[in-house]
């Protein structure tokens, strides 16, 4: 099951804002079994039958020091501790001083557009359903949602913020390890929520680089039969592919489709098997997806261009 | 004249403590949120709406503080032991008295509780 192994676990945390929730989350449940062994340890004390009376003295100063004076310390250093974690997960004005470039990411019913900023001396670029970030970088996330309310959160990394219609929140991240995550979209947005979700690869800063560069500069053509097809049969009027085809945005992007884990936003892996079923019936694989199906093309047509989709890379 | 009235006899001292809890919490929330909201249009920094917070705590702190005296004073500082539930006027203040002490007590802590974003935070979130 994807959802207890490590690509979306806030349990292994790969960034500072996921270490800080973390170890939030350690003291918590050490604090809490610590303070509930006490509390039962008291209960047996009270329970036992030839334990010696207390005088009201003696209790009233256990009321007074274990009921009042303890609980207000412990949640006042606990309400300290999180209010001093916040100014790490959120970005301030004095961090925008320098202006931080942002990633756009848009929640729609049921993928992710992600718009990458102008950034040295590259221009911008959009992508879908997976995101590429530098390692030890930290980076600023702006948040919007096409229709209804979807939810940001890449668990390894950090904390999950809301994306609203009309509205554009803000989230700051840094990586702090290389490594491939699962993020899933985090509110109820209708019936194909439980499968909206895009991948998140940490890379070394200078493969990095070397992506954005690539897809820049977009895809080249091959000439191939699938290439073809995926003009003819009207994909390209909802699907963009750099280089290749107009822009199109009523889709997600298809540029280097074929170096992307999954297919449908998360919801099967990447392979020529899974594409073809994916074109062929969306919505059998994905129930509530908004593409239409083109189960009425011949099987060879599917397959070519499966098998185009896939060599995008 | 005394500064302090030597006794006053109304409900309204039992909730003088919690009141000014509840109009420091707006007070701190209200004023921050227009702050922020309105991003730099206010004609003082940030800096100075925190101070002046911290100002109102203390105010606030004090306010309750005074309400808590005469509390004790009406409880014959802590000379008689709860519960105090005889029919009597005596007892009444002495009831009065002690349930003022003990909203005082959590009103100030509130009062702490709701200042300490004071301490942490320095900015506005975008
Ligand atoms: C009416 C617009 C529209 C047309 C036409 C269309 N698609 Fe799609 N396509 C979508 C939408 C919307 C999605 C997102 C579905 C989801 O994941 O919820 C999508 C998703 C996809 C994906 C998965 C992308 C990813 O990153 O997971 C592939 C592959 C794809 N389409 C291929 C095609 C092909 C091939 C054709 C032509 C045969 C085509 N599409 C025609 C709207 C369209
Ligand atoms: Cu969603």
């Amino acid at each position: 099951m994807s959802g207890c192994s490590g690509v979306q676990s806030a349990l292994a945390p790969a960034g500072e804002e996921a270490v800080a929730i973390y170890r939030l989350l350690l003291l918590m449940v050490v604090g809490g079994t610590l303070i509930w062994l006490a509390v039962m340890g008291l209960l047996l004390h009270a329970a036992r039958r030839r334990s010696a009376r207390w005088t009201a003295q003696e209790a009233g100063r256990l009321i007074l020091f274990g009921g009042v004076a303890f609980p207000v310390v412990v949640l006042l250093a606990l309400l300290a501790y999180a209010v001093w974690l916040m100014p790490a997960i959120r970005p301030w004005f004095a961090r925008q001083a320098t202006k931080p470039e942002m990633i756009e990411v848009t929640g729609e019913q049921f993928w992710w557009r992600i718009r990458y900023p102008a950034g040295g001396g590259m221009p911008a670029f959009e992508t879908a359903n997976e995101m590429r970030l530098p390692v030890g970088e930290r980076v600023t996330f702006s948040l919007e949602a096409a229709d209804v309310i979807h939810s940001f959160w890449i668990p390894a990394l950090g904390g999950k913020m809301d994306m609203i219609p009309g509205r554009t929140n803000t989230l700051s991240l840094l990586p702090t390890k290389t490594g491939v995550f699962r993020a899933p979209c985090a509110e109820f947005c209708g019936t194909a929520h439980a499968l909206m979700a895009f991948s998140v690869i940490v890379m070394e800063p200078a493969d990095y680089s070397a992506w954005r560069r690539a897809q820049t500069a977009g895809n080249r053509s091959g000439g191939s039969e699938g290439e073809r097809l995926f003009a003819h049969h009207g994909c390209a009027g909802c699907h963009g592919i750099r280089g290749l085809t107009p822009p199109a945005s009523l889709g997600p992007d298809l540029t280097f489709f074929g170096q992307r884990q999954t297919v449908g936003a998360g919801t099967l892996a990447n392979t020529r098997e899974n594409v073809t079923r994916f074109i062929r019936n969306p919505a059998a694989v994905k129930p509530g997806a908004k593409m239409p199906a083109f189960d009425m093309l011949p099987d060879e047509d599917i397959a070519d261009i499966a098998e185009y989709l896939v060599a995008l890379e | 004249m005394r500064l302090i009235p030597k006794e006053i006899e109304s409900l309204w001292t039992l909730f003088t403590a919690p009141t000014i809890w509840a109009l420091h919490f707006l007070v701190c929330y209200i004023t921050a949120a227009i702050y922020c909201a309105k991003a730099g249009a206010a004609p003082f920094s940030f800096e100075a709406m925190r101070l002046a917070l911290g100002t109102v705590t203390v105010a606030a702190l004090a306010g309750i503080a005074l309400s808590a005296f005469l509390a004790w004073r009406q409880w014959g500082f802590g000379s008689g032991d709860p519960p105090h539930d005889e029919p009597t006027r005596k007892d009444r203040m002495l009831f009065q008295g002690f349930a003022t002490l003990l909203l005082s007590g959590l009103s100030f802590v509130a009062v702490l509780f709701v200042s300490v974003p004071l301490v942490f935070i320095g900015t506005c979130q975008p």
